[in-house]
C-alpha cells in the first residue's frame, strides 16, 4: 500500500531510462518501458492485494511542499483511486505492447507515453489539490507530442485541438480552486490546498459561490471526460492519436476528468451539484444518445470508436451528476470497465487492422474478409464489441446496471433515456463489428489479391496485450465485487456523504 | 542625521564590483589584448564580467540589509532578492552571448551589460524618486546602445533608434509625473510621500501625474497600448540583448514599479475588489493589464516570426505582471517577483537557443526551428522547457508564477470583483497561450528537419548556460519555495 | 440439494466446456468437430435425464438449488434451481439440439466453429432456463444472441447480415428496457432474486414499493420488462424481426431458434412478468389479449400468403407461441374474476407448457424438413419449386408429414394435446377469444395442408434443376426419426409430461388471487 507513490516516480524515471535507452536502439527502449509498467502494474497490484477497504483517505505520504501558501505534497489512495491505478496499470502495459512496432523516435515515444502514465498516476493518488492539478497538468502536453509525431490522419489538427481543450478546461479547473481558495483564506482558514480543508472552508461559502465554483471546477474537469458538447475534441484526438496513445487517452485519461469531477467538484460544493446536477445529467445524456447516433453514421472506424468513448463516458458523467451511492459507484466501474473496453478497442481497430491493411474507411474494410484474414483481430473485437455493448459478463454491464439503478432512484425519466443509450450503442457496435470484420461473407474463397498478400501475422506482444484486457473486463464482469467491496466503502466517507445526500429523493 | 557613507558604501558594494569589472574588461581589452581575435576577447571579457557579477552576488548575500543612507536605498528582502535575480540572469545573457555572433567589440558589448545591470541593481533598491529616476536611466540607456550593438544589420540600428525614441519619451512622462509628485508633496522620499499623500487624498493634480508615471512604466514595461516598440526591438536587437532587454530589465523595471505603487503612492491606489471601488491608479492598472494580456495573446497568434511571438508573449506576461503588482498590495511582492523572476528565465533560455541555432544561419521564422529535435535533441529539449514554461505547465517555474500570482489575485474578493474577472480572464488566456508555444514546439519536436539543416554543435559555455537556466526553471517549478523563502 | 455434484452448473456449463474445447482445437478435422460438438451437445440430454430421475414432481419449489454470493455489492447471487417448467424445457434443449447438430452435419464452412458457436448458445439457453437471479438470468439471456448473431450471420442465406442485425438489435432494445425495468425494481426493493420478488409480487409488497416511486415510474417499469420479454417470443407486433431471422439462418440454427430460443420468451413472461406483476399484468390484459389473438390469427394468415417455405414456417411459430401467451393472458384477465374455474386455468397453464414442449420438437422438425428439401433444391425453398415430392422421397415425404401434422395438432400426436388443453382453457375462461383463435386454427390446417399438397404431390417440379430427389440420408434419418418418435410417445402419452408439472400447474392455479 505504502509502495503506490512509486508507481508515480517509477513511470517518471522509467521515462527518463527510455529517452536514455531510445539513443542506444529502439528495442532496448520499449523493454525499458515495458518493464517499467510492468513494474508499475506490479506494484499496484501488491497494494491492491493489501488494501483494507475503508471510508476515506489512507494517507500514503504528507509533506510540506510549499509552505508559504499551505501546499502539502500529499498522496493518499481509497478504493476509487486503487481501482483506476490498477486501471492505468494495465492500460499502460497493453499501451506499450501494442506499441511495439514503433521504431521512428522509440526512446522519446516511450519517455512521453511514461511521463503520461506518471503524471495520471499522480492525479489518482493526489490528496491536495494542488497537488493534483499539477499532476494533471503534466499528463495534458505529452499527449500534443504523442499525437503530433506518432499520429495518423490530420494528426496535427488533432493534437493541438485535444490539448488546447484539455489545458481550456484545466484553466477552468484552476480558477474554481483558485477562487475557493482565496475565499477560504476571507473566511478566516488557514490557506491550504488540502481537499479535506477545502470542502471544510466551502461549508462557509455563500451559496452563489459555492455555484460559481462547482461550475467551473466540475465544468473544466468534465471537458476532459467528454461532456457534451465539449466533447468534440475527443473523436478528432483519437483517431489522430497513435494507437496506444488513443488507448490511454480513451482509456485513462478522459478518466481523469471524471476522476477530477468526483474528487474535487463534488466533495467540495455540493451545494453547486445539487443545482447543476439536472443540467450536467442531461447533457450527459444528449452526449450518450447524440455520440452514439453519430457513431452508427461514421464512416471511419476509428471515429465510431471515437465517438463510442464519448457515448460510454456520458454514462460516467451521469453516473456522477445523479450523485447517489449507488450511481456513483457504478460510474466508478464504468470508469475501469470503459478504460480497458475502448483501449481493447482502440487495439484491434489502430493496431491490428490499420497497420496492416493501412484503411479505417468502413466501405474498404468491407471488401475485406477480415474475419478470415484475421481471425484473432476478429475475435477480439468481437469480444471487445460485446464488452462496449454492455453484455452481461463484461465489465460494461455491472457498471451499466449499476449506473441505471441508481439513476432510477433520483430520476426515472433519466434512467429511461439512459436506457436508448444502451440501445443505440448495440446498434452502432453491432454495426461496425459486422461491417468491419464481417463485411465479405464470401465463404469460399480468398480473394485472389487478398491470398497473395497475406497480412502481417499478429505478433505476440498484441496477444498478450489483448489477452491482459480481456481477462481485465471479464474478471470484472463477472466479478464486480473485486471492484465495488473498495469503491463502496470509500463512498462512505464524510466528504462524499456531503456530495451524495442531495441524490435520494 | 549625519549621512552614513559608510553604510552606503557597503550597500553599494555590489554595484562597485559591477562598475570595477567592467573596467577591467574594457582595460584589459585596450590594453593587453588589442591583437588578439575578436573570440578570445569576447571570451576574456565574458569571463571578467561572469567573475564581477559572482562577486555582486556574493555581496548582496552578505553586504547589509534595511534602509540604507536615510531610506534612500532600501534593501529589504524584494531588493535582495531582485538584485540576485537581476545579477542571476545576467550571468545567463552573458552565457547566451559566449553562444552568439561575436559583436564587433566584444568588451564594450560586456561592459554596458555590466552597467546596465547596475542600472538594474540600484533601481532594485531605491526608495527615492531622484535615483530611481537615474538608476532607470542609466539602465534604458545601457539597453538602447546593446539594442544597436549590431552595426551591420540596419535591422539593429532600426531598433535601438524606434526603442531609444520610445524610451525618451517615457523619460519624460515618468519626470513630468515626479516632478508634479513632489510638487504635490514637497518630497522626493517615498515614505514622506506616502505620509503626505494619506492626508491629501485624490487630488486632479495627482491624477494627472499618476497617469504619467502609469504611461511611462507602460512604455518600459511593453505593456499594452504602449507596447509598440517591443516587437521591433525582439526582432532587431542582437539576441543576447534582446535576451537581456526581455529579461532582468523586466524584473527590475517591475520591482521599481511596485515600491513606487505600494509604498509610495498606496494612499491612491483605490479598489479592484468591487465594481465600484474607489478611484485610484489600481484600475487603470487593471486596464493595461488586461489590456496587455488579450492584445499580447491574441496578437502572439499571428505571429510567423519567433522572435516577434516572443515580443507579444512578452507584453502577456506584462499584462500578467502587473496583475500580480496589484495584488501585491494584499499578499506582498513575492507572486509578481517570483513570475518575473522565472518569466526572465525562461526568456533568457528561449533566445539563447535562437542565439545558438543562429550560429548556423538565420533563425527569425519559426519554420526556421524545424527539425530541431534532429539537429540538436539538446536544444529541442531545453526549448521546450523554456516555452513550456513560458505556457506555464507544470513542474515547471513558469506555472508556479501564474498560480501564486493569480492566486494573490484572487484573494481581492474572489470571482466577485474585477481583479477576479482580470484573473480569470488571464487564466483563460493561458490556455491560449499554449496553441502559440506549442505552434513554436511542434516546427522544433515535430516537424522535419529542411533538407539543407545540419547538425547543431552546441558551443560548450552555452550548453551550461542553457541546461542551467532549464535546471533552474525545473527546480524552481519543484521546489518554489526556494525561491519564496528569500522573503 | 441432496446430491454434492452442482448437477445445474455441470448442465449448463458442459457445453460452454465443449464450445472452448471445439474453439482450441486448432487442428481438428471436420468430422471430429461435428462428432465432438454432437457428443457434447447430448450431454445435456444424458444429464436431464439422470436430473429427472432424481426430481420430485410434487414439490413445487425449485430443486437442485445451487445459491452462493457472487456480487455483495449488488446482492447478486449465484442461484441455480430447476422446477417442473424448467426441467421441461431442459429436456426440450437437450432433444433440439443434438438434433440441431445432426441436421447441420453437412455444414462445410468451418464446422468447427459451427459448433462451438452452438454449444455456446445450447449453454445459454439452458441458463436461462435454470437461473433464478436476474443477473445472471439476463447474462445467459443476453449472450444468446451473440452466437445465434453469428450463426446466421456466418452462416446464413444471402440476406443473412441485415436479418441477423435486425435480430439481434431489436433483441436488445427489448432488453434495454427490461433492464432499465429491472434497475428500477431493484432500486426499489434490493434483490433480483426471482423467488424473492415472486413472493414480493404475489403478496403485493413489490407493487406498493413501485408505486412509492410515484408517477409513471410503476407503468413504466412493467412495460419495460414487457417489451423485452415480448420482442423474443415474439407478441404481435414486435415479430417482424422473427421471419427474416428465421428463414436466413442456416436449418440448424433456426431449428434452435425456433426449437429453444422462442421458449426463453414464453418463459421469461411465465416465470418473471406475471409472478412479480399479477395485479399489473391482469390490468393490461385486455389489450395484450388482443395482440396475443392478432399472433395467433394474423401469424396464421401472413403464413398462408408465403411462398417461401421457411418464411410460412416461420409465421406459423408466431401463430404456435401466441398460443401460449393467448392462455397466459386468459388466466391472468380471469385472476380474481368471482367463479373463476380452477379447472380451466390449470388447464390453460398446462397447455401452455405442453405447447411449449411440442411446438419445439414439431417447429424443428419441419424446419430440418425444409432444410432437406432446400439442399436437394440447391438453397431454392419456394412453394412453387417442388412437386412430387412423395413419389421420389416416400420415407422423407412420411416423416415430414408426421411433423406438419404435428404441428397442425392432429389428435394422436403431441400438437394436439397442448393446443386442445389450451383452447379447452381459454373457453373456459374468455370464450370470444377462443372463439377468434379459432380462426387462426382453420387457417393453420389451410397453409400446411397446402405445404404438403403443393411440395409432396402435384407434378415434379424439381427435377430439372437438381436431378433426382435423394430420399433422407442415414444422418439425416438419424436426426427425424427420434423427433417422430417423441412426437408419438408425448401424443399418445401426454401424461409423461404434465406428470413433471401438474403439482406446479396446480399451486399456480391456486394462488389465482390478486395482491
Amino acid at each position: 500500500m505504502n509502495a503506490l507513490p512509486c508507481t508515480i516516480y517509477l513511470s517518471f524515471v522509467g521515462a527518463l531510462l527510455a529517452l536514455a535507452a531510445g539513443m542506444r536502439s529502439a528495442a532496448t527502449a520499449r523493454v525499458v518501458a515495458l518493464l517499467t509498467a510492468l513494474t508499475g502494474f506490479g506494484v499496484a497490484l501488491s497494494a491492491a492485494a493489501h488494501f483494507v477497504p475503508g471510508p476515506g483517505l489512507q494517507n500514503l505520504i504528507n509533506l510540506p511542499w510549499i509552505p508559504d501558501l499551505g501546499i502539502r505534497y500529499h498522496l493518499a489512495a481509497d478504493g476509487i483511486s486503487l481501482t483506476l491505478i490498477l486501471l492505468t496499470g494495465i492500460a499502460a502495459v497493453a499501451g506499450i505492447l501494442f506499441s511495439w512496432n514503433i521504431e521512428e523516435r522509440a526512446g522519446e515515444f516511450f519517455a512521453l507515453f511514461l511521463t503520461l502514465i506518471g503524471g495520471v498516476y499522480g492525479v489518482f493518488l493526489s490528496a491536495d489539490a494542488f497537488t493534483l492539478f499539477v499532476f494533471y497538468e503534466i499528463a495534458i502536453v505529452p499527449k500534443y507530442f504523442l499525437i503530433a509525431n506518432w499520429g495518423s490522419t490530420n494528426r496535427e489538427y488533432g493534437a493541438m485541438k485535444l490539448v488546447l481543450y484539455s489545458f481550456a478546461g484545466s484553466a477552468l479547473v484552476l480558477a474554481g480552486l483558485l477562487w475557493a481558495y482565496a475565499a477560504g483564506v476571507a473566511h478566516g482558514f488557514a490557506p491550504s490546498f488540502a481537499l479535506h480543508d477545502l470542502a471544510t472552508a466551502a461549508t462557509h461559502f455563500t451559496r452563489g459561490e459555492q455555484l460559481g465554483m462547482f461550475a467551473l471546477v466540475f465544468l473544466g474537469f468534465a471537458v476532459l471526460a467528454g461532456l457534451f458538447p465539449f466533447h468534440t475534441w475527443a473523436p478528432t484526438g483519437h483517431v489522430a492519436a497513435p494507437t496506444a496513445a488513443s488507448m490511454l487517452l480513451a482509456g485513462v485519461v478522459m478518466k481523469l476528468g471524471a476522476y477530477g469531477c468526483l474528487r474535487v467538484a463534488m466533495p467540495l460544493f455540493p451545494v453547486g451539484l445539487e443545482y447543476w446536477q439536472p443540467v450536467i445529467a442531461w447533457l450527459a445524456i444528449i452526449g450518450i444518445i447524440y455520440a452514439g447516433l453519430v457513431a452508427l453514421v461514421q464512416d471511419d472506424f476509428k471515429f465510431v470508436i471515437g465517438y463510442s468513448s464519448v457515448s460510454h463516458m456520458g454514462f460516467v458523467l451521469l453516473g456522477l451528476a445523479v450523485a447517489n451511492a449507488q450511481a456513483v459507484s457504478g460510474a466508478v466501474l464504468q470508469m475501469f470497465s470503459h478504460g480497458v473496453i475502448a483501449g481493447l478497442l482502440f487495439a484491434v481497430v489502430g493496431r491490428m487492422v490499420y497497420e496492416r491493411t493501412h484503411t479505417r474507411k468502413l466501405a474498404d474494410l468491407r471488401a475485406l474478409p477480415l474475419h478470415r484474414l484475421m481471425p484473432f483481430a476478429a475475435l477480439t473485437f468481437v469480444l471487445a464489441g460485446l464488452a462496449s455493448m454492455g453484455l452481461p459478463g463484461f465489465s460494461g454491464f455491472p457498471a451499466e446496471l449499476t449506473i441505471l439503478i441508481g439513476t432510477w432512484k433520483t430520476s426515472p425519466l433519466w434512467a429511461t433515456f439512459a436506457a436508448v443509450g444502451v440501445l443505440v450503442a448495440a446498434a452502432f457496435t453491432l454495426r461496425v463489428i459486422q461491417v468491419s470484420f464481417f463485411g465479405s461473407s464470401d465463404r469460399t474463397s480468398l480473394p485472389a489479391d487478398a491470398a497473395a498478400h497475406p497480412l502481417p501475422p499478429i505478433t505476440w506482444a498484441e496477444r498478450a496485450g489483448a489477452m491482459l484486457l480481456i481477462a481485465a473486463t471479464v474478471y470484472v464482469g463477472l466479478k464486480p465485487d473485486v471492484l465495488l467491496q473498495w469503491i463502496n466503502p470509500a463512498l462512505q466517507s464524510p466528504l462524499f456523504q456531503a456530495a451524495l445526500r442531495g441524490g435520494t429523493p | 542625521m549625519s549621512p552614513d557613507y559608510t553604510g552606503l558604501f557597503q550597500a553599494l558594494r555590489p554595484e562597485t564590483s559591477l562598475l570595477f569589472g567592467a573596467l577591467v574588461a574594457l582595460g584589459l581589452d585596450l590594453s593587453l589584448f588589442r591583437r588578439h581575435t575578436s573570440g578570445e576577447r569576447l571570451n576574456l571579457a565574458l569571463w571578467i564580467g561572469a567573475l564581477a557579477v559572482l562577486a555582486a552576488g556574493a555581496h548582496v548575500w552578505f553586504g547589509p540589509h534595511g534602509p540604507i543612507f536615510g531610506g534612500v536605498l532600501i534593501l529589504d528582502p524584494l531588493a535582495v532578492a531582485t538584485r540576485l535575480g537581476v545579477l542571476a540572469l545576467t550571468l545567463l545573457t552573458l552565457g547566451v552571448a559566449t553562444a552568439a555572433r561575436t559583436p564587433r567589440n566584444p568588451a564594450e558589448y560586456v561592459a554596458i551589460i555590466l552597467f546596465a545591470t547596475t542600472g538594474f541593481m540600484l533601481m532594485a533598491a531605491a526608495q527615492q524618486l531622484l535615483l530611481a529616476f537615474l538608476a532607470l536611466e542609466l539602465a534604458s540607456l545601457s539597453l538602447y546602445v546593446l539594442a544597436g550593438f549590431d552595426k551591420t544589420r540596419p535591422e539593429s540600428a532600426e531598433a535601438a533608434l524606434k526603442y531609444f525614441l520610445f524610451g525618451g519619451m517615457a523619460a519624460a512622462f515618468l519626470l513630468f509625473g515626479f516632478s508634479l509628485i513632489y510638487g504635490l508633496t514637497g518630497s522626493i522620499e517615498l515614505l514622506e510621500i506616502a505620509r503626505q499623500l494619506t492626508l491629501q487624498g485624490l487630488s486632479p493634480l495627482l491624477v494627472v501625474a499618476l497617469v504619467m508615471v502609469l504611461v511611462a512604466f507602460g512604455f518600459k514595461a511593453a505593456a499594452a497600448p504602449f507596447h509598440l516598440w517591443a516587437p521591433d526591438v525582439y526582432e532587431g536587437a542582437p539576441t543576447p540583448s534582446a535576451a537581456f532587454i526581455a529579461s532582468a530589465s523586466k524584473l527590475a523595471g517591475f520591482t521599481l514599479f511596485a515600491r513606487l505603487l505600494w509604498p509610495g503612492l498606496r494612499a491612491a491606489a483605490g479598489n479592484v475588489s468591487t465594481l465600484h471601488g474607489a478611484p485610484g491608479w489600481l484600475p487603470a492598472v487593471a486596464v493595461i493589464s488586461a489590456v496587455s494580456l488579450l492584445l499580447g495573446n491574441f496578437a502572439a497568434l499571428a505571429q510567423t516570426n519567433v522572435r516577434r511571438l516572443l515580443a507579444y508573449s512578452a507584453i502577456a506576461h506584462a499584462g500578467a505582471l502587473l496583475l500580480g503588482v496589484i495584488a501585491a498590495g494584499r499578499s506582498g511582492p513575492a507572486p509578481f517577483f517570483f513570475y518575473a523572476a522565472t518569466y526572465g528565465l525562461a526568456t533568457v533560455g528561449a533566445f539563447g537557443v535562437l542565439a545558438v541555432v543562429e550560429r548556423t544561419g538565420s533563425c527569425q521564422k519559426i519554420t526556421d526551428l524545424a527539425g530541431l529535435h534532429r539537429r540538436s535533441p539538446l536544444l529541442a529539449g531545453c526549448l521546450a522547457i523554456f516555452m513550456l514554461s513560458l505556457a506555464g505547465i507544470p513542474p515547471l517555474a513558469g506555472f508556479f508564477g501564474k498560480f501564486t500570482v493569480f492566486a494573490a489575485a484572487l484573494q481581492l474578493g474572489g470571482l466577485a470583483g474585477p481583479a477576479g474577472w482580470l484573473a480569470f480572464l488571464a487564466i483563460a488566456l493561458s490556455a491560449l497561450a499554449l496553441y502559440y508555444y506549442l505552434i513554436v514546439l511542434k516546427q522544433a519536436l515535430v516537424a522535419p528537419p529542411t533538407a539543407n539543416a545540419s547538425r547543431i554543435v552546441v558551443p560548450t559555455l552555452a550548453r551550461f548556460t542553457l541546461m542551467a537556466a532549464a535546471g533552474l526553471i525545473v527546480l524552481f517549478g519543484v521546489a518554489p519555495s526556494l525561491l519564496l523563502d528569500l522573503f | 440439494m441432496n446430491s454434492s455434484l452442482p448437477l445445474l452448473s455441470l448442465l449448463v456449463f458442459t457445453p460452454w466446456a465443449g464450445a472452448a474445447v471445439l474453439a482450441l482445437l486448432c487442428g481438428a478435422s471436420a468430422t471430429m468437430s461435428r462428432v465432438l460438438a454432437l457428443v457434447f451437445s447430448l450431454s445435456t440430454l444424458a444429464l436431464g435425464l439422470v436430473v429427472l430421475r432424481a426430481f420430485d414432481p410434487a414439490r413445487t419449489t425449485p430443486q437442485f438449488v445451487e445459491h452462493h454470493d457472487w456480487i455483495t455489492a449488488l446482492n447478486v447471487h449465484y442461484y441455480l434451481g430447476l422446477d417442473g417448467m424448467s426441467l421441461l424445457l431442459v429436456l426440450l434443449t437437450g432433444i433440439v439440439t443434438p438434433v440441431a447438430l445432426l441436421a447441420s452435419w453437412r455444414v462445410d464452412h468451418c464446422p468447427r466453429m459451427f459448433g462451438a458457436l452452438f454449444l455456446l448458445l445450447q449453454g445459454a439457453a439452458l441458463g436461462v432456463f435454470l437461473a433464478l437471479d436476474f443477473f445472471h438470468w439476463f447474462l445467459f439471456w443476453e449472450l444468446s444472441l451473440v452466437p445465434a448473431y453469428f450463426l446466421i450471420k456466418l452462416w446464413g442465406g444471402p440476406g443473412a447480415t441485415r436479418a441477423a442485425y435486425q435480430f439481434v438489435v431489436y433483441t436488445i432494445g427489448g432488453s434495454a428496457f427490461m433492464l432499465l425495468g429491472f434497475a428500477a425494481i431493484f432500486a426499489a426493493t434490493g434483490t433480483l432474486d426471482f423467488t424473492q420478488l415472486a413472493q414480493l409480487g404475489a403478496d403485493g409488497t413489490l407493487a406498493q414499493k413501485l408505486t412509492a416511486l410515484g408517477g409513471w415510474g410503476p407503468r413504466a417499469i412493467f412495460l419495460g420488462v414487457l417489451l423485452g420479454l415480448a420482442v423474443k417470443v415474439p407478441l404481435f407486433p414486435f415479430h417482424t424481426w422473427l421471419p427474416p431471422a428465421y428463414a436466413e439462418a442456416p436449418t440448424g440454427a433456426s431449428m434452435f431458434l425456433t426449437g429453444v430460443m422462442s421458449k426463453m420468451g414464453v418463459y421469461g413472461f411465465l416465470r418473471i412478468l406475471w409472478p412479480l406483476f399479477p395485479a399489473q399484468l391482469h390490468a393490461a390484459t385486455p389489450c395484450l389479449l388482443w395482440l396475443a389473438l392478432g399472433g395467433v390469427v394474423l401469424g396464421a394468415f401472413a403464413a398462408m400468403k408465403q411462398t417461401d417455405l421457411k418464411r410460412m414456417v416461420a409465421y406459423s411459430s408466431i401463430n404456435h407461441l401466441s398460443y401460449c401467451l393467448l392462455a397466459l393472458f386468459a388466466v391472468s384477465s380471469a385472476t380474481g374474476r368471482p367463479g373463476l374455474s380452477s379447472e380451466a386455468a390449470t388447464a390453460a397453464l398446462s397447455g401452455t407448457l405442453l405447447q411449449m414442449f411440442n411446438h419445439g420438437l414439431s417447429a424443428a422438425a419441419l424446419f430440418f424438413c425444409i432444410g432437406i428439401l432446400e439442399s436437394r433444391a440447391g438453397g431454392r425453398r419456394g412453394l412453387d419449386d417442388f412437386g412430387g415430392v412423395r413419389t421420389a422421397a416416400p420415407i422423407f415425404a412420411g416423416l415430414c408429414g408426421i411433423a406438419m401434422f404435428s404441428s397442425l395438432g392432429l389428435p394422436g400426436l403431441n400438437g394436439f394435446v397442448g393446443e386442445f388443453l389450451i383452447f379447452r382453457g381459454v373457453f373456459g375462461l374468455d370464450p370470444s377469444a377462443a372463439a377468434v383463435a379459432c380462426l387462426g386454427l382453420f387457417a393453420t390446417a389451410f397453409f400446411l395442408l397446402t405445404f404438403w399438397q403443393r411440395v409432396f404431390h402435384g407434378p415434379s417440379r424439381q427435377g430439372g434443376t437438381t436431378g433426382e430427389f435423394r430420399d433422407v440420408s442415414g444422418v439425416e434419418l438419424a436426426a427425424l426419426v427420434p423427433l417422430v418418435v417423441l412426437m408419438f410417445v408425448f401424443g399418445v402419452l401426454p401424461h409423461l409430461l404434465t406428470g413433471l408439472f401438474n403439482p406446479l400447474i396446480t399451486s399456480w392455479a391456486g394462488h389465482l388471487v390478486l395482491p
